[in-house]
């Protein structure tokens, strides 16, 4: 019952939160000077007055800012995200067109960002004051501090250009015929270097937190009682240390979700990644308004959702939270 | 003047020598995929509704245009197997070739033509190129008259290349507007040497060989595979390593250095001399200011080194751009004022022109955008040039492309860098830039610097409409000395694209509209 109340609050907070999503980026993107016509003028190498003006109308563009902002909500009530200027085709076909890259991107680069984070972590906090755990953390700072394009760049260049083991671009190879092993086979390939370029941003965080979290959870009375019970190295590092020391991590992870999807588009810009983040520049660029509404509208859902989430199977993992509201 | 021409003419000659003896050497042959890129995603694919170059590239696979051109800007037959122009220049018979058939098996036939001239001419944001077609006649099935209301030469080039698709009537005429018609991305019925498999957005365009076109024996290709990579690194990288086979429209200038180092592959900038790409200062000269007299324009010339923009921050990869017409073109006339870095002049012309330096050496200050961010350097070089003739310059730095054409369009600009094309005839790209006619606000790359000039108004008009090839080099010929002394803009090289190709790539697109040529020719070694 509890928990029901809890989620009827938590979706109307959602609902208004996604109502001024769309309200204040419209109104963001139209104070901007420029429109989407001055683009497409400019894609066509030029364009008249006239034509100008009458693509304008068509678009309904030539109409108050109010009444567009009208218009636009009024028809995402109903479902309707409208049709991108810029492309000439439905926002939400284009969004769910491009929505699987950009999750298997995203899950993939997380899970291979975690795993790594863990595992560096625990090792680093084995020997806090040891080699390994300076050159874990050096190395993950690294990842951290450096621009996550730059990191992709290098990654071409290594492994792409000096050591050929991976394609360059894009998400498949379109000359691969064949069912669905191979396939999928061309798209892991692809996939390597851009998850992970994305990886390596998140590795520090996890691992760094990670390590502390450790060495909070060794500290302990616990542990010392496992150490003394005469248990292995081993059981006391992974089954008492570890188990205990994952849900800051697992937390912290939900809550890095939407830094992951941000990261995707610059990621998905250098490797020619066709999902949602490469959509989202472009529509940015172009001022194709429809189209930017709709991905940040789907990307605050994807946000809302992930933080719902995180927060009720920290409820039913944790009991002092659920004691708490 | 005249030996210039027959220098051209002997080159052109030994060029066309040279491409016939690798012709011989090099036996073309048939089949294979050819693997390249487009820099962004096309709107779509219909060439008669949307210019560009990302569209014109498949395009131009896609559809086939009544002409072709050849290295030498001379006029091939392709869909039109003759043309003639009538003794008073007001009609041009185009005679189709016979038992040409559109991808789905349609016959192509004049009511064709006609149609692709009718939906050029009302959609195509080149007004100048059909505006002066009054109608298309079509005495039989394989002959389309074009009747102009007053002579207009720059008709050969806009019959060519992605500027006159020949598009299906029974397909695009069907009452739906053409700009939005859903066969311009999909399923598209064209007329040219290979056939629509394909479109991904932000992946790929894949076309494949059209067995039933009117060439026989062509193309030697199976498929076409346009990867669309926006990055321009990693283009490099994939032609370096072997995935691509060959990219065009390639302007960074380092990409395009590390890229020719490589024993594989070939760097060149043939091709581009119809599009026409020229980088420029402009020079608002309807404002206020300073700029309004020429004077400060040749002054801000003369300080702006020339030779440091095309070693330093070109690499050499461009050309010198004199005037507004591209060096490339057999209009360009480069024996004008250079504008060679001169201080002591350009601190002359300022104290005549009455803005003499005061107590901190300062005459007056201006703003410089620039209008891309490649252009940065040239931006940031510019004031520091400026400030040695006492011209203090603030740089508004670029945000993205509408906010720039805004500004500019509406004449809210001191100077900027800018990058606009010729596109084959100065009738269609470059005349809009000094018609005080065409000084629109809101419309980016019209005439954005307001600059008013009767004479050269007229000379234009002449131009437009002057038959006689000599006479027309004569009169552009003037056009360009009194641009180069008005200075509306300071041109200064051409942009550096470059076409790189594997040297497995038989007959690559070298003619004057590069990637926007048919590849019929183009050929995969084994």
């Amino acid at each position: 019952m509890n928990i029901l109340k809890v989620l009827a609050q938590r979706l109307s907070y959602a609902l208004a939160l996604l109502i001024a999503v769309l309200v204040l980026n419209f109104t963001m993107i139209n104070l901007a000077p420029g429109d989407v016509v001055d683009t497409i003028a400019a894609d066509m190498g030029g364009a008249s007055a006239e034509l100008m003006e009458q693509i304008r109308t068509e678009y309904g563009l030539d109409k108050p800012i109010i009444v567009q902002l009208g218009n636009y909500v009024w028809r995402v009530l109903q479902f309707d995200l409208g049709h991108s200027y810029f492309y000439n085709r439905p926002v939400t076909e284009m969004i769910f067109e491009r929505l699987p890259a950009t999750l298997l991107l995203v899950f993939s680069a997380q899970i291979f960002a975690l795993i790594l984070g863990i595992l560096l972590g625990v090792f680093a906090a084995i020997r806090p004051n040891g080699i390994l755990s300076h050159i874990v953390t050096l190395f993950a700072l690294f990842g951290y501090a450096a621009p996550v394009f730059w990191t992709g760049i290098l990654l071409l260049i290594a492994f792409s250009l000096n050591i050929p083991l991976f394609p360059v671009a894009g998400m498949r190879d379109v000359t691969i015929d064949g069912g669905f092993f191979p396939q999928a086979l061309s798209v892991a390939h692809h996939l390597v270097l851009p998850m992970l370029s994305l990886g390596s941003i998140f590795i520090a965080l996890y691992s760094r937190l990670c390590r502390a979290s450790m060495l909070e959870v060794l500290g302990s009375d616990y542990i010392r009682t496992a150490k003394a019970k005469g248990l292995s190295p081993r059981d006391v590092t992974l089954k008492h240390g570890l188990k205990n020391a994952l849900p800051p991590v697992v937390t912290l992870a939900g809550l890095q979700f939407s830094a992951v999807i941000s990261g995707a588009v610059l990621v998905e810009s250098v490797f020619s990644w066709p999902g949602l983040g490469q959509l989202a520049l472009t529509s940015i660029l172009a001022r194709d308004t429809p189209t930017i509404l709709g991905i940040l509208f789907f990307s605050a859902l994807v946000v809302i959702i992930g933080n719902l989430l995180t927060d009720l199977a920290l409820r039913l993992i944790d009991p002092r939270i659920r004691k708490s509201t | 003047m005249k030996t210039r021409v027959l220098t051209k003419l002997a080159m052109a000659v030994g060029g066309a020598a040279m491409l016939c003896s690798t012709a011989m050497a090099e036996e073309p042959v048939r089949g294979g995929t050819l693997v390249t890129t487009l820099p962004q995603t096309p709107r779509h694919l219909n060439p008669a509704v949307q210019s560009g170059i990302v569209t014109g590239a498949p395009g131009a696979q896609l559809f086939a245009a009544p002409l072709r051109y050849d290295e030498d800007w001379t006029p091939q037959p392709y869909l039109a197997e003759s043309w003639e122009w009538s003794d008073d220049g007001l009609s041009m018979t185009l005679k189709l070739v016979q038992d040409a058939r559109f991808h789905d098996g349609e016959p192509i036939t004049s009511e064709d033509v006609a149609f692709s001239v009718d939906t050029i001419k009302a959609n195509h944001p080149f007004k100048t190129m059909f505006g002066v077609v009054e109608t298309v006649e079509t005495p039989d099935a394989h002959t389309a008259v074009l009747k102009l209301s007053q002579p207009h030469p720059a008709l050969l080039l806009a019959m060519s290349s992605q500027l006159m698709p020949i598009i299906p009537k029974h397909i695009y005429g069907d009452g739906q507007d053409p700009k939005a018609h859903p066969r311009n991305g999909q399923d598209v019925v064209g007329s040219g040497p290979f056939k629509f498999v394909e479109f991904t957005a932000d992946q790929q365009v894949i076309l494949e060989r059209n067995d039933d076109f009117f060439i026989e024996g062509r193309p030697y290709l199976d498929r076409i595979v346009y990867r669309i990579i926006k990055d321009a690194s990693a283009r490099a990288i994939g032609m370096e390593n072997g995935e691509l086979h060959m990219t065009t429209f390639e302007n960074t200038v380092r990409n395009i250095k590390r890229m020719s180092e490589n024993e594989n592959l070939v760097a060149t900038d043939e091709g581009y001399a119809a599009i026409g790409p020229i980088n420029w200062l402009a020079f608002n000269t309807g404002s206020d200011g300073p700029l309004a007299d020429k004077r400060v324009r040749q002054a801000i010339a003369y300080a702006v080194d020339k030779k440091f923009i095309l070693d330093a921050i070109m690499l050499g990869l461009s050309q010198d751009a004199k005037t507004g017409i591209h060096p490339g073109s057999p209009l360009y006339y480069p024996d004008v004022n250079g504008y060679d870095l001169d201080l002591d002049k350009a601190n002359a012309l300022l104290d005549e022109a009455g803005y003499p330096a005061d107590s901190s050496g300062t005459r007056f200050s201006l703003t410089i955008d620039h209008g891309n961010p490649t252009t940065k350097p040239q931006a940031e070089f510019t004031k520091a040039s400026l400030a040695k003739i006492g011209i203090d310059v603030t740089v508004n730095s670029f945000v993205d492309f509408p906010t720039w054409a805004n500004k500019i369009s509406n004449h809210d600009f001191d100077m900027t860098w800018d990058t606009v094309f010729n596109w084959g005839d100065p009738v269609i790209g470059v005349h809009r830039t000094y018609d005080s006619q065409n000084i629109k606000e809101g419309v980016i790359w019209s005439n954005t610097q307001q600059y008013q000039n009767a004479e050269i108004d007229r000379i234009m008009d002449e131009a437009g409409q002057e038959i006689d090839p000599e006479k027309r080099a004569a009169l552009y010929k003037e056009f360009q000395e009194i641009l180069a002394e008005d200075l509306p803009v300071y041109w200064t090289n051409t942009l550096p694209y470059h076409t790189i190709y594997n040297n497995k790539v038989g007959n690559p697109p070298l003619g004057i509209w590069a990637s926007s040529s048919p590849y019929d020719l183009v050929f995969l070694k084994e």
